[in-house]
């Protein structure tokens, strides 16, 4: 073998303890919380909304204003090391009572910890909630995926804008269960809007600008891009 | 290690390139008797070409995205300055989709978003239900679903090398891997029936237990395998062109990957060894006997260097796994979960009783919710579910590995050339039905 790649065995103890195994027959609700929660509580206090640990992985459910804060610390202190950003989502529920979820999913990668943070965004109240892109950055596009499948908007986001959907898609926030599975608007309501949309007009007024390629496009295409005209990328 | 990385010693060195794989200049003009008449070397000049900046479109159509990917590329003469990408052309809406269907009605759609790792995600998916409805595999079935993972690895991996050797410009490496990957295939073909889209678990399960004689045919792989990966390894890893191309292309310091969510290859290529099969078992993987590849530089020679040790390493995964394969069951003895026999569904009234309630209803785990990752050939894959107690999941979100590391695409190729976009496009391993979804 010629190969020259370096070989490290990942898990032989450190600060993680020792190396983890396959959890087996875990319990439906109770059983051992990652300690970080109680770390939370004594740092956060009332911020710290609930802890639940449910199949063995717990979630700390944290005020919302307090949300970027909390990351924060999590993501710095020395005794927590949550440096990982696994995923950002949502969860809206079947039943109307219950108010939306923004899910993080969290994990120290040198305490192979894992921790669930979540807000409750009640009904009635704005979707909002603060980015946590200044401490991650491949909250990006997690963040942008759930503003466009949930219309949760992400203050502080640098760029908030559709991703999945094309940006001037107007049928409302897919994920959202009013949304009907189908989609909003009929198949020749969306025929109608797919052969209206300018089949020219491919580039964004922010690509265009960054670029000296506007003054190179057609006078009456530039003509009607400056008049705020945006169709399909 | 570090230090000898850069200095790739290269075997195959070509006419007309040095030994990092740069164009040597050679002379032109002769003398009389026919050697070389050094030339002087002409004054470089600092261009003046002023700054106006170009816009380039590549995708969603062009062989080199991998699928539907667009990238919008804003160009100082041959070097970018800014990236942007864009995706979604493959949206198709799984995770909606998901809500209305029952749980082993989902497996069928895990095949179609990486479908070059099918069978990886129906491991994953079941996995993740099991813990939502609280079964244990058995013991059988474990073994059976890492040698699924693994053999789903090396088809992602060989469908990988051979695209990305495609896009830089190597035909050859791209026939010995597919030829390979056509093996694995024909493998699971014989197990469930499937090729690419193999919906091959069940929750509580397996939709089949292997067939007779199917482990000395996994044997003769195995046996035969490791010889391909020394020749594309031999062909490769020391060859000028493959060392130009590759080396010290878009890096990712250890603090950058993890800060930017890298998973996978992409991040233990830049030195961080984190792997889920290591750092959060799954699968009993704890008991194999294996290791964890890490790169130094994070550029795109490292994520080819520890994609092929990769593929050395899940060879010895297969190889304990055939010789520990127990006998037994394979699905739980739990028929709430797990269809009861069809015979027995005819013949026997409490069997068809769950027979009908499972098809009609479906399943029902109780109320909560389980997020559950594998390590995928692109890295962490995730599956969050939530319940409310019926026979369909609230939400069912899909963590896409592959989406998460090109978000760092405009990050990776700044300042490189247009040429090196494709070169490190391809070392992301997108999958854009992963990605769109």
């Amino acid at each position: 073998m010629t190969s020259s790649s370096p070989v490290a065995r990942a898990g032989d103890g450190g600060a993680a303890g020792p190396a983890p195994v396959t959890p087996h027959n875990v319990p439906h609700r109770g059983g051992p919380a990652n300690p970080t929660a109680e770390s939370l509580r004594a740092r956060f206090g009332d911020a710290i909304r609930r802890i639940d640990v449910v199949w063995g992985e717990t979630t700390v459910v944290v005020a919302r204003e307090r949300l970027l804060e909390i990351v924060r610390w999590l993501h710095d202190d020395p005794e927590q090391q949550y440096d990982y950003l696994s995923d950002v989502t949502g969860v809206e529920f079947r039943d109307p009572e219950p108010p939306l979820e923004v899910v993080w999913h969290l994990r120290s990668l040198p305490r192979r910890r894992f921790l669930r943070l979540k807000v409750e965004l009640p009904r009635g109240t704005p979707l909002e909630v603060e980015s946590v892109w200044s401490v991650y950055r491949g909250a990006d596009w997690l963040e942008r995926e759930c503003y466009d499948m949930f219309g949760i908007r992400f203050t502080g986001h640098p760029d908030l804008r559709r991703i999945l959907m094309w940006e001037q898609y107007r049928e409302g926030f897919p994920l959202r269960k009013d949304f009907p599975l189908r989609g909003r608007f009929s198949r020749a309501e969306q025929l109608r809007q797919a052969l209206a949309a300018n089949p020219e007009a491919r580039y964004s007024m922010e690509e265009l600008s960054i670029a000296d390629a506007f003054e190179d496009l057609p006078e009456d295409m530039r003509q009607r891009l400056k008049a705020g005209e945006r169709t399909g990328e | 290690m570090a230090t000898t990385r850069r200095t790739v010693d290269v075997a195959l060195a070509t006419t007309g390139l040095d030994e990092r794989g740069r164009p040597v200049r050679t002379p032109l003009v002769t003398d009389a008797s026919g050697s070389a008449i050094a030339l002087e070397e002409p004054p470089m000049l600092e261009p003046e070409l002023g700054g106006e900046h170009m816009l380039i479109n590549i995708g969603p159509q062009h062989p080199a995205t991998h699928g539907v990917l667009r990238l919008v590329l804003e160009l100082d003469g041959e070097t970018v300055v800014r990236c942007i990408p864009h995706v979604g052309y493959l949206h198709c809406g799984f995770e909606k989709i998901g809500e209305y269907r029952q749980y082993n009605q989902i497996i069928p759609w895990t095949d179609r978003e990486d479908y070059l790792n099918s069978i990886g995600n129906n491991v994953a998916f079941a996995l993740g239900a099991e813990r939502l409805f609280g079964i244990e595999i058995t013991e059988r079935c474990a073994v059976l679903r890492v040698i699924a993972a693994e053999l789903s690895r090396i088809i992602s991996h060989l469908v990988w090398l051979g695209t990305t050797c495609i896009d830089i410009g190597a035909f050859t490496p791209f026939l010995w891997s597919f030829q390979e990957r056509e093996k694995v295939y024909t493998l699971l073909e014989a197990w469930v029936g499937a090729r690419l889209t193999t919906t091959a678990t069940r929750v509580g399960g397996m939709a089949a237990d292997i067939p007779d004689g199917w482990l000395d045919g996994l044997r003769a792989f195995l046996a035969a395998f490791p010889k391909t990966i020394d020749e594309v390894d031999r062909m490769l890893t020391k060859n000028a062109i493959w060392v130009g191309r590759t080396v010290g292309l878009g890096a990712m310091t250890p603090a950058e990957a993890t800060n930017y969510g890298l998973s996978g290859p992409m991040l233990r290529a830049s030195g961080v060894a984190y792997d889920v099969r290591k750092d959060f078992p799954y699968l009993d993987y704890e008991t194999y006997d294996f290791d964890v590849p890490i790169g130094t530089n994070g550029d795109v020679y490292d994520r080819f260097l520890v994609r092929m040790e990769e593929l050395r390493q899940s060879v010895r995964i297969l190889r304990q796994a055939a010789d520990r394969l127990p006998e037994g069951p394979v699905n739980v003895d739990d028929h709430r979960v797990v269809l009861p026999p069809k015979s027995k569904a005819m013949s026997d009234m409490e069997s068809m009783i769950h027979h009908f309630k499972q098809v009609m209803e479906g399943p029902r785990p109780p109320v909560g919710e389980s997020y559950v990752a594998v390590e995928s050939p692109k890295g962490e894959k995730g599956y969050y579910m939530v319940s409310d107690g019926t026979s369909k999941p609230v939400r069912w979100r899909i963590r896409p590995p592959s989406f998460v590391n090109l978000s760092a695409i405009p990050k990776m190729v700044e300042g490189h050339l247009l040429s090196d976009v494709i070169a490190i496009n391809a070392s992301i391993d997108i999958v854009m039905g992963e990605i769109d979804r």
